[in-house]
């Protein structure tokens, strides 16, 4: 891959975009747009999320949105249990970071295949789909907060000022405060993969029994990314709940786990800023879909998957910048994600 | 004693249902590696065959023993042409490619018919295990999962399309010095497969709900019958639903349904974690 994206001037230049867009979508869009323009933003960093347990630890997981509705549900209950959003937020990245814990111990200290890895996340993610679907009733409750079943839970308290709840956020606080988290996400991810933890990581990807020969536990570092997704997955859910008030089990659905991988895909595996990209556009594409009703959106998505597995499997973030590339001379390779991205 | 009859009837009739989901599964996976994760959006597709065809005015029977099968037959085998065979040995891309084809049969059937479409009702009545009512469509679903077993064992074990079909599998190199193409051969696996899938929805369409999204009910216990029975096709998927089946319908019997499906999820995971390869490649693996 180019090291376009990937050098200091890259990330500088990805997050004045981001600066840029905070302070310039608020002046020239409507109310209405930047609350379109949030949800966005809490779906981008669900993408990163997978962005990067998939491109840059290798794991196989397509039942990430278990870890979103993990997040979702757990800012539900808090907010509504504690009446304030400080601990609640806490609790959205606690939860599933330590559930993803708990099962990647399971998956890679078993050492499940690939493909096993897929199905046993997909197959998690259905249990709790069934779970929470069956949940309907008020003998269902975690505290004061009854869980609703098929119906969700409605009227989530909104994110506030940490210890004052009355004062919550208003959409624009809201959207200004979802662009710096997702920077901040962002950020956090390039300044671990540039860390001796990214290098291992990247490193058993690449060969995971190289690895292990240099002395280096395979298992340990799969688990910790694995949890590091898990916990961002959550705070995405947490956003993604604040964003409309509501949570309801189809937060676990397929549905949801295949479009996080179709903005993986799309955007590009072994990247960061292609995940974002992705997001951003599978989800303005839906918009768009969803304002005509001859073809439903699932018929798109399921277009553009198959398209980008048979015809552009790297994805559109890479392929632009290696056209770019050719064009611009490469003056020095660096960074952690300057390797070639392998096809899993 | 009546009592013990019927959750025994309601056993058995649990094993046939994850028998039925997933033995074409189990043919595709078992022959080419490949995980079709379209696999509810085929049985979804036997099922609209059959209601279609049956609200068409074709007789009930001849819908589900001929028509499904012989449509997602056809189905399958066009996408093995235009999708599948582009990606042979890459296990994730095929995963991959195959979710989107799943999206987009949903898509499309909803595009096409709605959200929703007029049932058929299930024939054939009921009958008495001492005071209780069992159905004798039940009894029917039964002896299709069973005939589907010994079928795909007999054609695996007697004929000469098993024999090459066996062959390709273990050594698709030495199959194709002898002869054979192996490509030809993985196109009839598949078909073949689509087409076991196909018969499966037919027989699931008069007590299931008939919608586009239905297959993602059967999807997880589909996949985690097979990858549980590991690599031998007939006793692989049959061992593993015996087993599954026992467990979800016994928890059932004690809680409700959805605590049921949860324990035989969960039990699967805990068997995945114990015999990775699956109970055939631990125990009978010399079995087909």
């Amino acid at each position: 891959m180019s090291p376009l994206f990937t050098g200091r001037a890259g990330f500088a230049l990805v997050i004045a975009a981001g600066v840029i867009v905070t302070i310039a979508l608020p002046l020239i869009d409507g109310m209405f747009g930047l609350v379109q323009a949030t949800v966005f933003i809490a779906m981008a960093v669900l993408a990163l999320s997978l962005g990067f347990i998939w491109g840059f630890g290798g794991i196989m997981c397509f039942g990430q949105s278990a870890f979103f509705g993990l997040g979702g549900y757990a800012y539900a209950i808090a907010a509504i249990d504690f009446g304030g959003s400080s601990w609640a937020v806490l609790l959205a990245i606690a939860v599933p970071a330590a559930f993803a814990a708990m099962l990647g111990y399971f998956m890679f200290y078993g050492r499940i295949s690939d493909a096993y890895m897929g199905v046993i996340t997909l197959t998690v993610a259905v249990i709790l789909y069934n779970v929470m679907n069956s949940t309907s009733g008020s003998q269902y409750h975690i505290g004061a907060a009854e869980l609703g079943g098929f119906n969700g839970m409605p009227s989530v308290p909104p994110i506030n000022l940490p210890g004052d709840p009355s004062a919550a956020l208003s959409p624009l606080q809201f959207f200004i405060l979802s662009m710096i988290l997702l920077m901040a996400v962002y950020t956090g991810l390039r300044l671990l993969l540039a860390s001796r933890f990214g290098r291992v990581l990247v490193a058993i990807r690449e060969n995971e029994t190289r690895a292990m020969l240099l002395g280096y536990d395979p298992r340990f570092y799969k688990l910790v990314a694995f949890a590091i997704g898990g916990g961002i997955a959550g705070l995405s859910g947490c956003l993604f709940t604040n964003w409309g008030g509501f949570i309801s089990p189809t937060a676990f659905s397929l549905a949801q786990s295949a479009q996080i991988i179709i903005f993986v895909l799309l955007g590009g595996i072994g990247t960061l800023l292609g995940p974002i990209m992705g997001a951003v556009a599978i989800e303005y594409l839906i918009t768009l879909t969803g304002t005509q009703h001859r073809f439903d959106a699932n018929l798109i998505l399921g277009v553009i998957l198959l398209g980008f597995v048979l015809l552009v499997p790297q994805g559109v973030v890479p392929a632009i910048a290696a056209q770019l590339a050719r064009v611009i001379p490469a003056r020095r390779r660096a960074g952690a994600s300057s390797q070639t991205v392998t096809a899993p | 004693m009546a009592l013990l009859g019927l959750i025994l009837f309601n056993i058995i009739n649990g094993i046939a249902v994850l028998v039925l989901i997933s033995i074409g599964l189990a043919v595709i996976y078992g022959m080419m590696r490949i995980i079709n994760l379209a696999h509810g959006e085929f049985l979804m597709l036997g099922a609209y065959a059959t209601v279609l065809s049956t609200n068409a005015g074709v007789n009930l029977w001849v819908s589900i023993l001929i028509v499904s099968p012989i449509v997602v037959g056809l189905f399958g085998l066009l996408v093995e042409r235009c999708i599948i065979r582009f990606l042979y040995g890459r296990l994730i891309d095929t995963m991959l490619a195959t979710w989107g084809l799943s999206l987009f049969m949903i898509g499309g059937i909803t595009t096409l018919f709605g959200t929703t479409v007029e049932g058929v009702s299930a024939p054939l009545g009921a009958f008495n295990i001492g005071p209780y009512h069992a159905s004798l469509y039940s009894v029917f679903s039964i002896a299709v999962a069973a005939a589907m077993l010994g079928g795909v064992w007999s054609v695996l074990r007697f004929t000469k399309f098993g024999l090459i079909v066996r062959a390709t599998m273990q050594n698709p190199p030495m199959a194709a010095a002898l002869g054979v193409a192996p490509n030809r051969i993985y196109m009839l696996t598949f078909a073949l497969g689509a087409a076991l899938t196909g018969l499966a929805g037919g027989v699931l369409a008069p007590v299931a709900g008939v919608a586009p999204g239905m297959g993602a009910a059967y999807i997880a216990k589909a996949f985690i019958t097979v990858i549980g029975g590991g690599a031998a096709i007939v006793t692989g998927s049959g061992l593993a639903s015996a087993l599954f089946g026992t467990i979800d319908q016994i928890v059932t019997f004690q809680t409700t349904p959805v605590i049921g499906q949860v324990a035989l999820l969960i039990a699967a995971i805990i068997m995945i974690r114990i015999l990775p390869q699956g109970i055939t490649g631990r125990f009978f693996r010399r079995s087909l």
